[in-house]
Formats: structure tokens, C-alpha cells, sequence
């Protein structure tokens, strides 16, 4: 079953929490990656991959550059779960 | 279709080899130069804490100017032969892994021969950038096994330095210059497992000489007055995706390694991956679940990535220090530039 807009950010949060130790509640969806939460761009890949295996999308390396804030990949992640 | 040789004939004779192969000595070279993080950046925009969050390299090592692919070969190859006992001339092949040769052709193997006073030996060059010294340890294991060499010289060696453009942020703290050798021969047990290797062509621009030599050809042989000068041909590398790869592609190649050869992770005393990055170290010992036990080249932080030469410089330097046992087991990974891979386990001399 399709997870809604909250299920993505609260798991996305915890995959965030696992690889950077930032708090779950400080992932919000108007906060950048690179800006807000400092995660720079090694990081980023480890979420991507985990955020690929917890909802079954596909990210492309192409796709990622696109995903500057957390409202991004929420929205992504949303559009293309299986 | 089925094929019969034409009867009559003589049937050809083909050698019979021992059974096992193992590294009976390693040795490796550094440069002497030491290239600190902030005279990097001098060339680009970073910072010494910026290049070591990002990659764990403090410093490098760059040859000297006339230093040469060859000259580090050498060193390494002698220490290696050192280490086993055996002479330069009881080696039948040289396989040299390395992408910094400058030149398309000849090989370098043959010169490093030379250099050693090797007996006409079988000598020639591995292209497979940062996996071509674990591809020349897989090429050397069969060649002994099927009695084609009795010992093998697998030496990996870069001269990145020449290749790498200072101003190039994403690749000018990276590299770094060495030279690393193996002396592979016959052995009472086994000791280099199977090898699992493979490659990826759709990725083959992740990290890539910028241009052809073709393509500078024009401007050489027909300048135009007032055309811009070439710029040299450096090696360019898209680093979120080959951190994506390495890690989450080739921790799976690790752990089907560790199978291949029969044992559990626990039973390694030694991992030593392709020191590319120590981000990518990090993460690939998180995905594989290694036991604490088992002890984590993590050369980078002082050599850079020295891509062929990488996994023989980290494993003599742990085995210099005493940091792994003679006789131990450790599973080595070069994967890299192609992309490419190879891995097997293997008993440290």
C-alpha cells in the first residue's frame, strides 16, 4: 500500500537520522540538505540508496542534484513508490 | 559442432602445474615527497578539514619530476622478490598494472624487466586502472595453476600526479603516487581464492581521461593561428556516482568473495579494499558487517588513492607494522575506473 506524504518524511527522517545522526524532528520538509542540515553530498548518496530499498523507488544519480530540500525527495519518493 | 583433431597426428603436449598458488612476497614504494592537504589548496578552493571530512586523506605522495612509472616499479619489485626469495630471474612473467604509463605504447613491463635482470621473461601491462592489480593477482594465480609460469611479478604502479589537474576540485586531493608488487608462485596450499570480477560499460564516463589522444591531434598537426592551446587530457571523475557504486555495488562483490572462497567474515584477519576514499572504506565495512576482529586498511589517510598500486601499498605497509599476520587470510577489492572490479582472498605472505 502506498505510503502518504507523513510515512515518507517520518521514514526518510529515521534513514537521515541513521547515516548522519541529525534528530528525526529536525527533518522537515522546508529544510535543504546541504544548507539546513549540512549533509553533504557523500551522504546524500547513502540516503538516496537507503531511501530506495525502504520505499521501493528508483533514484537516479541524475535525479539526486534535483533533491535540494526535504520537501524534494518526499515529493519524489511519493510520485514513483511502487 | 564437435571438433576431432585430424588423426595421425602428434598430440600436443601442455604442462601440468601445481595445484595451489600464493603471494610469496609483497613490497611496496612510496614516494618521497609529501603533499600536504594545504599545498592542494593552493590550486583550488577547499580546506584541509573540508578534504579530510570528505575523503580522510591528509596527505599524498608525488614523485619527483623525473621519476618514472618504472623507476617506483622497481622499487616495489625489489622488495617484493626480497621478501620471497627469489631472484629476479626465476620470474617467467611481469604483469604491470597501471594507467599512468605516458606512453600508448610500448608496455612499461618489459623496461621494468630490464631493470631487474629478468631472464626473458613474458612482460607486459594491465589496463583496469584501480582493479588492475587484483586482476594481474587472478591472471598470475591461473597461469601458475595451468603450469604456464612457475613465478609471476604482479606489480601495480601510478604516476597519477601527471595526470590529475591541480585545479580540478573534485580530483586534485584524490590522487596520489606509488608503487605496490607481488611475487606470485606455486604453493603446498591454497592460497589466492576465486576470484570474482566483472565489469560495467554503461558507466564507463564515471571516471575518465578528459579527452582522446585523438582529439588532440588536430591542434598539434594543424595549429590554427590564434587557437586556444589544448588543455591536457587529465582524469575527470563524477564522485557521487562512483561513491554510489563502490560502495553499494561492491560491498555485495565483497561479501560473494568471501563465499566464493569458502569461509565466513569472521574467519579474515584483514580487509584491504582499493584505498579510493575513506568514506567509501567506512561505508563498505558498515554494508558487509565485518567482525571487529578483522583489521581495515586505511592507507588513504597518508598515501591518497594510488588506484592500481593501492592494495599491495596498504597490505605491506600492515604487514610491516605488524597490524596482520603472516599466513593469515585477507580479502583484497580493486574496483574502479571501466567501472571494473575484481576481489579474492588471499593468504598474506
Amino acid at each position: 500500500m502506498a505510503l502518504n506524504e507523513q510515512e515518507i518524511l517520518e521514514g526518510l527522517a529515521e534513514i537521515v537520522n541513521e547515516e548522519t545522526g541529525i534528530e528525526t524532528d529536525a527533518v522537515q520538509m522546508d529544510k535543504s540538505f546541504t544548507e539546513d542540515l549540512d549533509i553533504d553530498s557523500l551522504s546524500m548518496m547513502t540516503i538516496v540508496v537507503n531511501a530506495e530499498d525502504k520505499f521501493g523507488v528508483r533514484i537516479p544519480d541524475d535525479e539526486v542534484k534535483n533533491l535540494t530540500h526535504v520537501r524534494d525527495a518526499v515529493n519524489y519518493i511519493n510520485n514513483n513508490q511502487g | 559442432m564437435t571438433l576431432q583433431p585430424i588423426t595421425g597426428r602428434t598430440a600436443l603436449t601442455v604442462p601440468d602445474g601445481p595445484r595451489h598458488a600464493r603471494i610469496h612476497g609483497i613490497g611496496g614504494y612510496r614516494p618521497e615527497r609529501v603533499v600536504t592537504n594545504e599545498e592542494i589548496c593552493r590550486h583550488i578552493d577547499s580546506s584541509d578539514e573540508w578534504i579530510q571530512q570528505r575523503s580522510g586523506i591528509i596527505e599524498r605522495r608525488f614523485a619527483a619530476p623525473d621519476e618514472t612509472v618504472v623507476d617506483m616499479a622497481e622499487h616495489a619489485s625489489v622488495k617484493a622478490l626480497e621478501m620471497a626469495g627469489v631472484s629476479a630471474d626465476q620470474i617467467d612473467v611481469i604483469l604491470l598494472a597501471t594507467v599512468s604509463f605516458p606512453y600508448q605504447t610500448p608496455a612499461a613491463a618489459p623496461l621494468l624487466a630490464i631493470r631487474l635482470g629478468a631472464d626473458d621473461p613474458a612482460a607486459y601491462d594491465i589496463s583496469a586502472a584501480c582493479a588492475g592489480y587484483c586482476y594481474g593477482i587472478s591472471m598470475a594465480n591461473d597461469m601458475i595453476r595451468a603450469g604456464s609460469a612457475q613465478f609471476v611479478l604482479v606489480v601495480g604502479v601510478e604516476k597519477l600526479s601527471d595526470f590529475t589537474s591541480p585545479t580540478d576540485r573534485g580530483t586534485a586531493f584524490i590522487f596520489g603516487d606509488g608503487a605496490g608488487a607481488a611475487v606470485v608462485g606455486p604453493s603446498d596450499f591454497p592460497g589466492i581464492g576465486p576470484t570474482v570480477a566483472g565489469s560495467d560499460g554503461h558507466n564507463w564516463d564515471k571516471i575518465v581521461q578528459r579527452q582522446a589522444w585523438t582529439d588532440l591531434r588536430p591542434a598539434m598537426d594543424h595549429p590554427q593561428p590564434g587557437q586556444e592551446t589544448p588543455t591536457w587530457p587529465a582524469i575527470e571523475m563524477q564522485g557521487q556516482s562512483v561513491f554510489r557504486w563502490a560502495v553499494f555495488s561492491m560491498a555485495p562483490v565483497a561479501a560473494r568473495t568471501i563465499t566464493a572462497a569458502g569461509i565466513a567474515p569472521e574467519d579474515l584477519d584483514a580487509f584491504v579494499p582499493h584505498q579510493a576514499n575513506m568514506r567509501i572504506t567506512d561505508a563498505m565495512v558498515k554494508a558487509l558487517k565485518l567482525p571487529e576482529g578483522v583489521a581495515v586498511a586505511r592507507d588513504v589517510a597518508t598515501t591518497g588513492n594510488t588506484s592500481a598500486a593501492s592494495v599491495p601499498l596498504a597490505m605491506s605497509r600492515m604487514l610491516e607494522a605488524g597490524d596482520i599476520p603472516h599466513g593469515g587470510l585477507a580479502l583484497q577489492i580493486g574496483f574502479g575506473a571501466g567501472l571494473v572490479y575484481a576481489a579474492q582472498v588471499v593468504v598474506l605472505p
